[in-house]
């Protein structure tokens, strides 16, 4: 019997080629850029908002709705005059808006769906001179994307200025320069089944006992549906962390952000670690790492859970699972500070490299900023107006609205900085560590350390 | 004979050059237009080879070897000689820009409005009535006043010489000049976005399609020293590896950096960083054992299968494979999703299930074993479909002979069938080894890396190198394309030794079995 014998090269050439393989596989991994998959708050309330995304965090899975789903880098659609990239819920709703701007000043005007991690779509594609003229995103991409060169300051006039919300033009506010057009605010809240127990608890231990006893009631089998995960989700936990004192970063004297005042290892944070400790699943078994991104809505609209902490992207699941329900600030623990949940806001940007300035510009400045435009987005996408003048109008029709503003009264701006992206991991990670069993104390200042050291790097 | 040679053509390959040859046209002038020189250089180049070997009667080798080593290159040796090119700078976010769009966009991120001053209604008008020419902004002031505003500066324009928009002043005709349509404004493009009146202490722009404002720089580039001066607060920063750091040692730098070679530091971190060398080798550890496992409990439960099925006296042998091989028909991605929802410890199908407590994806051990389970799982019907294949392979007449002979049904399956399924199998069973040791869906999909020991968010206990670099890489500070290269250069020296290895071992099992 005679075989063919693979000669040295030929094995050594199929070596390599294997090999050869693998690195570019791993480089097509690392094509994508921000991974925070257990991060980037603003994915967090993408794919919530999308009930059957199966991949919680990880806004990659967003549904097929959008044209631009599959694996290709996105391109801008070369046969139009503007061109604007959105996420994939977004861009049917912005689809009529940008119609209308088109129709009045004789253009054409084209929204792009990038289904997969937008943010990162758009600084590559921007850098290849193949991006949009405007983006739409959430104020904590500002930081990346004004390091990677891809967007301009809007010279805004100080009438517009004045037309936000004072918390909402802070967002969209880096290094003293206005860097969006704002258009709704979003932060965490407490939302109640009220057949099941009562709305708007005092304090943390006054929640924790009304689940409880529903829960001893027969009415529910989880006393709170706070999403944790096995990789922690610090963006949920933030409001907790407030109230126990804890904080992310210091700040300047000038009341931005600084990435060099770490405040994981604060006394504060230790403290929420112990309440972690307290209510994990060690103590009081309230919070669990089995409550994700996945499953954290869908337990309160089957009624499994009296109690959900999430934001206005859940509202419409809430609304359609026809449960009877009530909003209310999330409450701080008992004997410490109220609860304090990041404020983000959803804002247009303009590129910097944009081939259409001057119409990306009068869109954002002059059309965007309109009352009008502002109610009319709310209509299709019920979140908070950053627009003064449009909030007041909607939230005298709208208490849900005007519910989740209370409730960031004593919020913080989701930061901005770049160095914002080295804390959701190992802060994350940390907090479900605590809330399995893991040592609070210990917890905390190794997620600081780690923190410090990668800031200290970038 | 020119004829007599082209007639020997046969037409598959004139048309296939004739593809290449529009292919070229299409794309060259594309290429001219963007200045890529290295592009037209290439497409020229593959274009006169291809239509050399097809055409020509003698190169009948090459025209079945060129067009593979054409894709080599472009998707093998490529991607490996940018991904090697990359280790070497800090390529990444915040330094993706090259020197000098980082020292513009300093300066155009750092303009302000002027402090108090007021908007102008802005038109912009040419000469003629061809807009590719040059152009002025006529510029209408609270007031009402109209200067004429071009590089040198403001000209006033006496009030008979134009008429405006009764309500906002916005000059409309001018005598003349031919005023712009906002169409034709935005058509501009960069010519309009880097114009700019000067003015005593700034300059004046436009916002929009019929607005300007006053603003200033806050950021002053020195050319001759290389530093950039912030006008208000009077810090210097000097450039220092690929930053602009400030030059009173505050330790402040600017948001934008640049591109620059950064050397061997990317191959130097993985020594000399803490968190990185800390757990490599516990990840390295774990990434064979994952791989190794993979392939082991995949190729015994799919042999088993195999063997199982290929009893002659089996009923419904068809239904059975068809059903072993559903796994493999649904995509990877959305079974493994499923089965990270069934380990979930309070809700999953799992515990529900066996009315046990077990936290799957949360221990160390548990979450390693989950993750195995759900490779066999996804892995087993390949391995089944392809040893059915090589049983079906084994020569009959060897297996009545051995069992003539005496041998026990067993010593047949070791003797006769094993060695025969091995020789088939040794080259997959090591590619998929290969495949394994990057499997990075499933570990990403399934449990993130985690869980993670007490004092380490970068390596978790079910972290594969891929994913563990993956986290180092973007989970910081944003993406880091050089360190991420250089970590998988590494890696692509480590696959390429373990491959080698095995394919020298599978020469050595083929000798022994050839005689």
């Amino acid at each position: 019997m005679v075989r063919h014998r693979p000669s040295l090269p030929t094995v050594a050439t199929a070596a390599l080629a294997v090999a050869a393989a693998t690195l570019s596989l791993a480089g097509c991994s690392s094509s994508s850029s921000k991974p925070s998959a257990a991060s980037n708050p603003s994915s967090t309330g993408a794919s919530a908002s999308s009930a059957a995304t199966p991949s919680g965090s990880d806004s990659s899975s967003a549904p097929a709705a959008a044209s631009s789903s599959s694996s290709a880098a996105p391109v801008r659609d070369p046969n139009t005059d503007l061109v604007i990239w959105t996420d994939a819920q977004r861009a049917p709703v912005l689809q009529d808006f940008a119609k209308s701007f088109a129709a009045s000043n004789g253009i054409s005007v084209s929204v792009q769906a990038v289904a997969n991690d937008l943010q990162s779509a758009y600084v590559t594609a921007t850098a290849a001179g193949k991006g949009p003229d405007i983006v739409v995103g959430a104020t904590d991409w500002i930081g990346n994307l004004v390091q990677n060169g891809t967007i301009s300051p809007l010279p805004l006039t100080a009438d517009q200025k004045g037309a936000f919300q004072a918390t909402a033009l802070t967002a969209v506010t880096y290094n003293g320069q206005v860097y969006g057009v704002p258009y709704a605010t979003e932060n965490l809240a407490l939302i109640t089944n009220t057949a099941e127990a009562p709305a708007s608890p005092a304090t943390f231990e006054d929640m924790v006992k009304n689940g409880q006893d529903a829960v001893k009631a027969g009415k529910a089998s989880e006393a709170l549906s706070l999403q944790i995960s096995q990789q922690g989700d610090a963006y949920t936990m933030q409001p907790l962390l407030g109230s126990a004192g804890g904080f992310i970063f210091g700040t300047k004297a000038d009341g931005t952000y600084d990435p060099s005042q770490v405040g994981v290892d604060s006394a504060g944070a230790k403290a929420f670690g112990a309440q972690l400790a307290k209510y994990g699943e060690k103590g009081a078994n309230v919070l669990k790492r089995s409550i994700d991104p996945n499953n954290a809505v869908s337990l309160f609209t089957s009624g499994k859970a009296p109690y959900l902490v999430s934001g206005p992207w859940a509202l419409e699941q809430v609304r359609k699972a026809g449960i009877k329900y009530a909003i209310s600030p999330v409450p701080g623990f008992a004997g410490q500070g109220p609860a304090k949940p990041f404020v983000g806001v959803q804002a247009f940007y303009v590129s910097a490299k944009a081939k259409n300035t001057a119409l990306a510009q009068e869109f954002t400045l002059n059309y965007l900023t309109r009352k009008d435009v502002e109610e009319a987005l709310y209509k299709v996408d019920p979140r908070a107006p950053a627009l003064t003048e449009a909030y007041n109008d909607v939230s005298k029709t709208d208490p849900d609205i005007a519910a989740f503003q209370a409730a960031a009264a004593h919020g913080v701006v989701l930061p901005q900085i770049p160095a914002m992206s080295a804390v959701w991991g190992p802060l994350g990670i940390a907090e479900a560590a605590i809330v399995g069993g893991a040592d609070p104390n210990t917890a905390m200042s190794d997620a600081a350390t780690q923190i410090k050291a990668a800031i200290a790097k970038g | 004979m020119p004829s007599e040679r082209l007639a020997r053509l046969s037409w598959p390959r004139v048309v296939f050059v004739g593809l290449v040859a529009a292919f070229a046209v299409v794309t060259i002038p594309a290429l001219v237009d963007r200045h890529s020189w290295t592009g037209v250089a290439i497409a020229v180049a593959v274009t006169a080879i291809l239509a050399y070997v097809y055409l020509s009667p003698r190169r009948i080798a090459a025209r079945f070897l060129v067009p593979g080593t054409l894709l080599l290159l472009a998707f093998q040796v490529f991607p490996v000689a940018y991904t090697i090119n990359t280790a070497f700078t800090d390529y990444g976010d915040g330094h993706r820009l090259s020197r000098s769009e980082a020292v513009a966009q300093i300066q155009a991120d750092s303009v302000v409005e002027q402090p108090g001053a007021k908007r102008y209604e802005l038109s912009v008008a040419t000469k003629g009535a061809d807009a590719s020419g040059s152009f002025v902004f006529f510029l209408t002031d609270a007031d009402g006043k109209v200067q004429r505003g071009d590089t040198a500066g403001l000209t006033p324009v006496p009030d008979a010489e134009v008429t405006k928009d009764p309500i906002t002043g916005k000059v409309i005709t001018v005598q003349g000049w031919h005023v712009l349509t906002g169409i034709q404004v935005n058509g501009l493009g960069e010519r309009l976005k880097s114009f700019a009146v000067p003015t005593k202490d700034g300059f004046i722009k436009s916002v929009g399609l019929s607005q300007a404002y006053v603003g200033q720089f806050t950021m002053k580039y020195d050319a001759a020293a290389h530093t950039m001066t912030d006008t208000q607060t009077g810090t210097v920063y000097k450039e220092s590896d690929g930053d602009f750091k400030a030059a009173d040692g505050s330790g402040k730098t600017l948001p934008i950096g640049w591109k620059v070679g950064v050397g061997l530091k990317n191959f130097g971190a993985v020594v000399t960083d803490g968190a990185i060398r800390g757990p490599f080798f516990r990840v390295l550890a774990w990434t064979l054992a994952f791989a190794f496992l993979s392939v082991a409990t995949t190729f015994g439960l799919g042999l088993l299968l195999a063997v199982v099925m290929d009893h002659p006296k089996l009923r419904g042998r068809r239904i059975y494979s068809s059903l072993l091989l559903l796994p493999y028909a649904l995509p990877a991605f959305i079974s493994t999703l499923v089965w990270q929802s069934m380990y979930n410890k309070d809700f999953g199908l799992l515990n529900k299930l066996f009315g046990t407590h077990v936290d799957w994806l949360g221990g160390a051990w548990a979450a390693r074993g989950s993750v195995l389970l759900t490779n066999l799982w996804l892995g087993f019907p390949y391995m089944f479909l392809v040893c059915s294949g090589l049983l079906q392979a084994v020569p009959q007449e060897l297996k009545e002979v051995a069992r003539v002979d005496g041998a026990s049904p067993l010593r047949v399956f070791r003797s006769v069938t094993m060695p025969t399924v091995l020789i088939g199998v040794m080259p997959l069973l090591i590619a998929s080894f290969g495949y394994n040791f990057n499997n990075f869906n499933v570990i990403q999909l399934l449990t993130k890396g985690g869980p993670y020991p007490s004092g380490s968010a970068t390596a978790g206990q079910t972290d594969i190198l891929i994913s563990y670099t993956y986290r180092l890489a973007f989970g910081a500070q944003g993406a880091q394309y050089g360190l991420s290269s250089a970590i998988s250069f590494l890696i692509f020296i480590l696959v390429g030794l373990i491959s080698y290895t095995g394919f020298r071992q599978t020469r050595a099992l083929e000798e022994v079995y050839a005689r």
